[in-house]
């Protein structure tokens, strides 16, 4: 609003009303003629113009018979004069922007936004006109180039001229915006740039050509950073989902097949808590996923705990007994989830912060989500190690597997350690849930997904090894988002699965072997 | 006088059953009749299926309440195939051998039809399929009542092909591992080849079921946009991929007024608990949409929320959503209806010859008929744009209903396919 108000001074013009044929042409006309209405009121450069477009970018522009009114809530103006309308006629109709139309209102205001006397609309604007937009816009943003003097900005606005004189300018005019444009690092140069190249006049076309390989060329290092941060995003991910099963698992000698079913527990965890939230501090809601994740980590931890107790301690040393016990427990976690909560997945929203992304180059965004969760599993990782090797239970969970019988001899109560310890590996377990259900779905098949990969993990990296657990699920993070951009999601998770049965022949052990009488074998 | 005693309570007993006999013929609600739903209720397709479910069980409401399908009472039997291919066909040869359905009404991922399509042929029973699919099939014993190819798939590509749809030149087609999107992207290769596409301006994409993470795609995607002309995305993904896939496209900030994606399987619901915003302008092309404005659809929509309400569906309870699927499976139960009316049988060859012509006022606003010989509605075709509250605007819609085309001209070899069901002895 306040924007406008400055825009109001800037133009100096009183909010004198707008061309009423422009107005109903883009309330009623075909495509074609409302991108010139468009066109019309930019060229006006009035506030009202600035109104009333963006109105119908926002959906907030109606009809009412002939008339077009801007509607918020319940009051509503007259788009062409700004009168106040009241009481609201009851028949109105909403007028529709279709993509076409919203690309170009989203260039119109970015133009008109170029006027503004502040800095930052002005940058922003600047940058959106650079990404790529209508020749339409170009005597606005000459105009306002002519005014421009801050270094941020100008250079933004000659890109933008550049890529609209691409197309329209004369022979010199072309070949100076085309050795500009070489010099971007945006994908909307490297378009204009693909197209130029097969142009009919040979200058044009070699010139282009050398831009293009230039652009392409920076481009390519915004690529493979991408590439870089989905396969350290797939590998965090996968990281959170066999940590705990390098304890119970790898630590503990336990084939928990009912260990993805316990990061669904996790992700149930916090959806639960995010309902609450819902219900009872709605204003808060953003903030659920603080109370999620110790929520997530205590009920896994006691839901392991109690399997602990219960089925899996009478089965220690009989590993082909506990897989079949653990499948048959994973089977009926699946189906009391189903019973409490329905078959169908149940929605987890993301709070604010977690949605939208950072850019970091010209063709390179990365979402807040996965950087959270990285940071998450980073966390976590350091709290495990922290508590494998800094604390009393660490020390005894590590006697414990080194050698039961000479733990016991000393005075470590055994049994409990076992307990504490597969408690210790669920709840890490319920924390993967939790970080999962930001990204993908959550049902009551949740782990069935991922209990697959956390063995494939664990092995990979070294049965009873954290450092190789670590490394192994970066490692196959990377080789599957590399194969995927080769070869396709499909084959590349075949590839990655012959890759480590080729790999487990090899050596058995794993990436890093334990030296010495490893886990009573 | 005891034997006598016997005799008379005998003889009464006789009496009142005779009574009993003559009261229920009287009330012809005691007659029932058997429909089938063969829907996934659990796994990936439940997203969408479940919902459908939910539609046949409020229509056969509806109908029981005005007095049944020519006076007899619907007992609806209720089966979960749980997303899982090989047990569609083991669930609907024990709904057509054990429950002994007189018609069922299920199926969303063509490869479950495809995997129940033997059963039904074999024992001769009757199928409504209510989603939009990739055409190359005309049974005797289904009904489609969703869209063909024609009907769907291609005025979507028109329209982005289209000035007001951004003219775009160049296509991604991502779908999920399976035969609707392979047989629907083979279409559309072919279609856009014949409006002078080069192949180098096509790029296939495809995931499987339940993949979660399409960080690489839409880099993909991006990088394949920037290679020069305007770029559209077809995506064929079904089930609750769609929800990861939605919501990196937002998180990554791919704009639709840059590279516009267009959905055949998304629809209301599969958008619920996706943060839309970023998607706006993001395409769908249906049959329906719940924003459509007709009398038929406000009650629709009506009847549908307080259906919800009443049985305290999850979700829906609250936020009540109607989409395409849901809408044909409507439309599918009435007609079925309409032509046991006509036939005065329940007997699978009466009705289908019974189904030939019907017609119903659809939700859509428009009259649907199924068409006299090839098994398919016809329909009228809307192009969608999403809403910041997960809504569609419609911006683009055909003048009337169109026929549908199973046989896609665009693949060779079609145009000798007869457009109706083959007879039995045809066939061998």
């Amino acid at each position: 609003m306040r924007l406008i108000f400055l825009i109001a001074l800037l133009l100096a013009g009183s909010a004198h009303a707008l061309d009423k044929a422009a107005v109903e042409k883009l309330a009623f006309g075909d495509g074609d003629e409302r991108i010139a209405a468009i066109g019309q009121l930019v060229a006006e450069a009035d506030p009202r113009a600035y109104e009333v477009l963006k109105a119908l970018g926002e959906g907030e522009l109606q009809t009412a018979g002939k008339r077009v009114l801007i509607v918020r809530g319940d009051e509503g103006v007259d788009a062409a004069t700004g009168e106040k309308v009241a009481p609201l006629p009851p028949e109105r109709e909403d007028v529709v922007a279709n993509n076409r139309l919203r690309g170009a209102i989203g260039d119109a205001l970015a133009g008109l936004r170029l006027l503004a006397p502040e800095r930052a609309p002005r940058l922003t604007a600047a940058r959106e006109l650079a990404a790529g937009s209508d020749a339409a816009m170009l005597p606005l943003v000459k105009k306002a180039l002519e005014k421009e003097n801050d270094p941020d900005i100008r250079p933004l606005l000659e890109l933008a001229v550049a890529s609209m004189e691409m197309k329209s300018g004369d022979k010199a005019q072309r070949l100076a915006a085309i050795r500009m444009l070489g010099a971007s690092t945006s994908p909307n140069s490297k378009t204009l740039l693909a197209e130029a190249a097969r142009d009919a006049d040979v200058d044009i076309r070699s010139e282009a050509q050398k831009s293009l390989r230039a652009v392409e060329g920076r481009l390519a290092w915004g690529e493979r950073a991408g590439l870089l941060f989905a396969g350290i995003s797939l590998g965090s991910i996968l990281l959170l989902a066999a940590l705990g099963l390098a304890i119970t698992y790898g630590l503990m000698g336990v084939i928990n097949m009912a260990h993805g079913e316990l990061i669904m527990i996790g992700a149930y965890a916090t959806y639960v808590v995010q309902n609450l939230f819902r219900a009872y501090l709605p204003g808060a809601f953003d903030w659920y996923l603080l109370a999620a994740v110790p929520a997530a980590f205590v009920v896994s931890a006691c839901v392991g705990m109690l399997l602990e107790r219960v089925v899996i301690r009478w089965l220690y040393g009989r590993p082909l007994e506990t897989l079949l016990a653990t499948w048959g427990i994973s089977l009926m976690l699946i189906q009391g989830v189903r019973t409490l909560f329905g078959a169908q997945n149940v929605q987890v929203e993301n709070p604010a912060f977690m949605s939208g992304g950072i850019q970091v180059l010209s063709n390179v965004v990365l979402p807040w989500s996965r950087i959270m969760i990285i940071l998450f599993a980073g966390l976590v990782l350091a709290g495990m190690w922290a508590m494998l090797t800094r604390t009393r239970l660490g020390l005894f969970v590590r006697g414990v597997t080194q050698n039961r019988a000479m733990a016991s001899c000393v005075g470590v109560p055994t049994a409990r350690v076992d307990t504490w310890a597969f408690g210790l590996g669920s709840g890490i377990a319920g924390l993967a849930g939790c970080a999962l259900s930001q990204l993908g779905n959550v049902g009551p098949d949740l782990g069935q997904g991922y209990i697959v990969d956390s063995f494939m993990v664990v092995v990979f990296g070294g049965v009873g090894q954290l450092a190789g657990t670590v490394y192994a699920a970066l490692t196959l993070g990377f080789a599957n988002k590399l194969l995927e951009s080769w070869s396709g999601a499909v084959l590349a998770k075949i590839a990655v699965l012959v890759f480590i049965i080729v790999f487990i022949q090899r050596r058995p052990q794993g990436l890093f072997a334990l030296k010495g009488r490893a886990l009573e074998s | 006088m005891k034997r006598r005693g016997v005799l008379k309570v005998l003889g009464m007993s006789a009496a009142i059953a005779a009574i009993g006999l003559g009261t229920s013929s009287l009330y012809a609600q005691d007659k029932t009749v058997k429909i089938g739903i063969l829907h996934s209720l659990s796994g990936t397709m439940a997203i969408s299926e479940t919902v459908l479910k939910d539609t046949v069980l409020m229509a056969v409401d509806e109908i029981n309440a005005k007095g049944g399908v020519m006076g007899y009472k619907i007992e609806p039997v209720v089966v979960d195939p749980a997303s899982n291919w090989p047990l569609f066909a083991e669930k609907a040869r024990q709904l057509l051998t054990q429950d002994k359905v007189a018609v069922t009404f299920g199926c969303w991922t063509s490869v479950s039809r495809k995997s129940v399509l033997p059963v039904f042929e074999e024992l001769n029973g009757l199928l409504f399929y209510p989603v939009q699919y990739e055409g190359e099939e005309i049974s005797k014993n289904v009904f489609y009542t969703g869209a063909a190819p024609n009907q769907q798939a291609i005025p979507a590509v028109e329209y982005l092909m289209s000035k007001d749809g951004g003219s775009a030149k160049r296509w991604v087609l991502l779908g999920t591992d399976y035969v609707y999107p392979r047989t629907t992207n083979k279409i559309l290769r072919a279609f856009l080849k014949s409006k002078g596409v080069a192949e180098s301006d096509i790029l296939e994409e495809y995931t499987p079921f339940g993949h979660s993470d399409y960080q690489t795609i839409i880099a993909k995607i991006k990088k394949f946009a920037s290679e020069g002309k305007k770029t559209a995305v077809v995506s064929t993904i079904n089930g609750d991929s769609n929800v990861p896939f939605y919501k990196e496209l937002g998180n990554q900030g791919l704009k639709a007024t840059d590279v516009p994606v267009v959905a055949f399987s998304v629809g209301e619901e599969e958008l619920r608990g996706v943060d839309t915003k970023p998607l706006v302008g993001h395409l769908a092309a249906w049959n329906y949409f719940m924003s459509i404005k007709s009398p038929a659809n406000e009650e629709f929509t009506k009847k549908w929320a307080t259906y919800a309400k009443a049985k305290n569906i999850a979700g829906h309870k609250d936020k009540p959503l109607t989409n395409d699927p849901m809408e044909a499976t409507y439309i599918g139960i009435y007609m079925w209806k309409q032509a046991v009316e006509k036939a005065k049988s329940f007997d699978v060859a009466k009705v289908t010859a019974a189904m030939a012509g019907q017609t119903f006022k659809a939700p859509s606003g428009i009259v649907s008929k199924m068409d006299e010989k090839n098994h398919h509605l016809h329909k009228a075709v809307f192009i969608g744009e999403v809403k910041a509250d997960g809504q569609f605007n419609v911006v683009w819609k055909t003048k009337g209903p169109v026929k549908a085309q199973p046989w896609s001209p665009f693949i060779p070899g079609n145009d000798k396919k007869k457009d109706e069901p083959a007879l039995m002895a045809e066939k061998k």
